[in-house]
């Protein structure tokens, strides 16, 4: 099981005077059970890749293979590479349309074709696994506050049982309390059904503590795909590229730099507390 | 320049014969004094009031109970509403949906085109609004084709246009990438300090307030915390309360405090924390 | 597919016609499109085809850019010309089935549709040429006698020039709201028509949120920068009209004379 980018490349306004390259020469390989992360500023890239990764948008050249199926194959099905790869957008609460939020998790699983009782087993679950309560079930999502109308649009995806799960930038507009919620209700969804998760995100922070493996796209090439700790190493080119480091990660650089005894490559609150402590303790 | 007395404020909601449904109050006899030339931060969670806040402040909205005052100007009178409108520009969430005209130099021209500036101030007013938030070379241009930064500084420049005393920002960064929420900070900080312009700036971001001269914490309607930001930032765990968070490096010093270090007690950047750790006496 | 629609959108370049006062402008479209409907010859399209090829040559259009713009108009084109070909009563030079086609019959669809193109080209030149802004200033003065007549022409005009900014930014939201959809299994283009007319509610109702959250905050933040209507409003860019203007004016009175006398 798994998803494999082989050279993909596409262009905007292809056969135009505008005709720019949005993705150039993009190869990767999204095994079973990660949790990637995917950063780049506005405009390099990731949304046009990841819209790439479920069908969304066609490949001017290049293949992509889901399960070792080229998905630009006749007969492949793309309703079920859809199904499979759930792709949440930036602000999908803004894509919800039913009267009742239950209804409107229905959506995907009927569209796919399921019966009526496995798609309510899936819908109900998938509310029950973003936090949304039974008394809401028969609300309209319309009057939800915002944080549970992301939820509930998450939980849209989280229904339709897919393998592998990306968001764009799913904690946007959030307050600290809302982003932290998400991010954890993702790493539960990683750990308890072990489906690979693909984060799009602009803060460093979120990254660096929920991340495994740090995709970096720049102006459509990957300028890096590592662990997160190593990517961080190169803060400089980062910040060339419109991206930062952690701000922990910035300090432990420093004191690193000013000659402490301590870890450079510490990516979250505790790590850098952990190895402050230690290295003066060896002291 | 901004003073608000004992002031309430509910939203009331009402059925289909009129009658009331629910009362919301939104903000619960809140006192605020800002004066000329303040760079101002409000933090709070969703739905703790900040936004009704700041539309007081501009007179969008008018308090149910007790007087605002905008430089003397009190809001509740309609006649006053232009002149504070003028007085205290504001600057909201979403780039593009508070971008009226299709050429940059056209947008920015809106403001004093209201308030009736003779054609050939306008001009010149545009010129040094465009200047000042460095987009001068982008003024024939489309903001459609603008980055979400741009889009900001352009809205920026549309209040400086007007001449105003006070910019209130309503979350201008969330939509942002760090590079985009980079540029818009520094160009509010350098009106600040240049120009002597007071802000008020509503965020979700911690780092984006640390060079504030003064903190308000809102919850549930109320200030709960005001202060430096030295004052707030150490209230590390009443923060969290507030469902807020600290920067980063505060809650790194933070934690080694209470492990015993001997740090000084509220640290906001990571200059601070280096210099205390790599040169003071730790314990 | 909604991106390449060029219709309508501005195109920033420096020209001559770019500069011309937009009441020129506005009034011209409409004086060009009364002399499209005097010709009936061929030296006489040759004279208003001339006329729109140079009008683009001179605002610096590039062809390919104005060609795209036709697109959406091709099937209104194809039917009336069709309609025109066949409908047409006069000399019979071919029959089928229950049709006939006769050469008055091939002359109306020729010059209806070669109508149609200069129309629409003559219309879209406009709005190339023209910032929203200025077009609704344009029209705003045109149309202000109608204020006697207590007309809201000033408020008529902002909210064209709102919805010309807003045309590209709710195309784009569309074609989103598309995608996100499909992503949860949307499907539109197989099914019967009701199947299909059924499938775009889920593009529809989010459009329609989106477009209201949007007007709000619009019209929240114009309220913010002191718009209050138009009375005491200046202009940053009043209308003036300049020597350029009356040469255009001549130019087009001399297009209408040539259509009315030209055999």
């Amino acid at each position: 099981m798994s998803l494999i980018l082989d050279k993909i490349n596409y262009y905007y306004g292809k056969g135009t005077a505008f005709e720019t390259a949005a993705l150039k020469n993009i190869s990767l390989t999204i095994p079973d059970g990660e949790f990637i992360g995917l950063i780049g500023h506005t405009g390099s890239g990731k949304s046009t890749l990841i819209q790439h990764m479920n069908g969304l948008i066609k490949a001017d050249s290049g293949s992509i293979y889901f399960n070792g199926q080229d998905i630009y194959d006749k007969d492949f099905k793309m309703t079920e590479l859809r199904r499979k790869v759930g792709l949440v957008f930036q602000y999908p609460e803004h894509q919800l349309f039913e009267a009742t939020v239950i209804k409107d998790v229905l959506y995907g699983p009927t569209n796919m074709g399921l019966d009526k009782l496995k798609a309510e087993v899936l819908a109900y679950g998938s509310l029950r696994a973003v936090g949304i309560s039974e008394d809401l079930l028969d609300a309209s999502p319309f009057e939800l506050s915002g944080g549970q109308k992301r939820r509930v649009a998450i939980a849209g995806i989280l229904a339709m049982n897919p393998e592998i799960l990306i968001l764009d930038e799913p904690t946007a507009g959030l307050d600290p309390m809302g982003r932290f919620e998400i991010l954890n209700l993702l790493k539960a969804i990683h750990e308890a059904k072990g489906i690979t998760v693909i984060l799009v995100s602009h803060s460093m922070e979120d990254v660096a503590e929920f991340a495994e493996r740090l995709i970096v796209i720049d102006d459509g090439e990957i300028k890096y795909d590592d662990e997160p700790r190593k990517v961080f190493a190169h803060a400089e080119d980062l910040r060339k590229m419109g991206l930062e480091v952690p701000q922990c990660t910035e300090l432990m650089g420093r004191l690193a730099d000013r000659g402490l005894d301590v870890d450079r490559n510490c990516l979250t609150i505790d790590e850098a507390v952990e190895s402050i402590l230690n290295g003066n303790r060896r002291k | 320049m901004v003073n608000f007395d004992k002031v309430t404020f509910e939203y009331i909601r009402r059925d289909e014969e009129g009658n009331v449904e629910s009362i919301n109050k939104a903000l619960d006899e809140i006192d605020l004094d800002v004066k000329k030339g303040d760079f101002i931060a409000i933090l709070g969670a969703n739905g703790s009031g900040k936004s009704t806040l700041a539309r007081h402040i501009n007179a969008l909205l008018t308090p149910t109970e007790g007087t605002v005052y905008i430089e003397g100007l009190d809001s509740k009178d309609e006649d006053n509403h232009l002149k504070i409108r003028q007085k205290t520009g504001m600057v909201f969430q979403n780039p593009d949906n508070q971008i009226i005209a299709s050429l940059v130099e056209e947008d920015v021209g809106f403001g004093p085109e209201n308030i009736g500036v003779p054609t050939k101030e306008i001009w010149e007013r545009v010129a040094f609004a465009l200047d000042k938030v460095g987009m001068t070379a982008y003024r024939e241009k489309s903001p459609n084709n603008l980055s979400g930064g741009q889009k900001q500084r352009v809205a920026i420049a549309g209040i400086l246009a007007m001449k105003p005393e006070c910019i209130v920002l309503d979350e201008p960064t969330a939509m942002l990438d760090p590079k985009g929420r980079r540029e818009v900070i520094e160009t509010i900080t350098e009106l600040n300090k240049n120009e002597d312009i007071t802000i008020i700036l509503i965020t979700h971001y911690m780092t984006e307030v640390i060079g504030a001269d003064k903190i308000f914490v809102m919850n549930k309607g109320n200030i709960k915390l005001s202060g430096t930001p030295r004052e707030i930032f150490k209230e590390v765990d009443l923060l969290k309360e507030y469902q807020l968070d600290v920067p980063q490096v505060t809650e790194i010093a933070h934690r080694l405090r209470q492990k015993g270090m001997n740090l000084p007690e509220c640290v906001l950047t990571v200059d601070e924390l280096v210099e205390a750790l790599a040169t003071g006496d730790r314990g | 597919m909604l991106r390449d629609l060029t219709i309508g959108q501005y195109y920033p370049v420096e020209s001559v016609i770019h500069r011309l006062d937009p009441r020129t402008k506005f009034l011209g479209t409409i004086i060009f499109i009364v002399a499209l409907f005097l010709f009936k010859t061929f030296w006489g399209f040759l004279l208003a085809g001339g006329f729109i090829v140079s009008i683009i040559a001179l605002a610096k259009l590039p062809p390919k850019y104005v060609l795209k713009g036709m697109r959406p108009i091709i099937f209104l084109l194809l039917f009336m010309m069709i309609f025109n070909l066949l409908l047409t009563p006069g000399e019979v030079i071919g029959e089928w089935w229950i049709f006939s086609v006769t050469k008055e019959g091939i002359y109306s669809a020729l010059f209806m549709g070669l109508r149609l193109i200069m129309l629409v080209l003559g219309s879209s030149i406009m709005t190339y040429t023209t910032t929203p802004n200025n077009l609704t200033s344009g029209m705003e003065s045109v149309f202000g006698f109608l204020k006697v007549f207590k007309v809201p022409v000033h408020e008529l005009a902002m909210m064209v020039s709102i919805a010309l900014r807003f045309i590209p930014i709710l195309m784009e939201e569309t074609n989103k709201i598309m995608k996100a959809q499909q992503a949860r299994g949307a499907d539109f283009e197989t099914g019967g028509p009701i199947k299909r007319a059924k499938a775009l509610i889920p593009i529809l109702v989010p459009l329609f949120v989106s477009a209201f959250r949007r007007a709000g905050e619009l019209a929240e933040a114009m309220e913010a920068r002191c718009y209050h209507g138009g009375d005491g409003r200046t202009k940053m860019k009043p209308l003036k009209y300049h020597k350029r203007d009356l040469v255009a004016y001549l130019v087009l009175v001399g297009i209408v004379v040539g259509e009315i006398f030209i055999p």
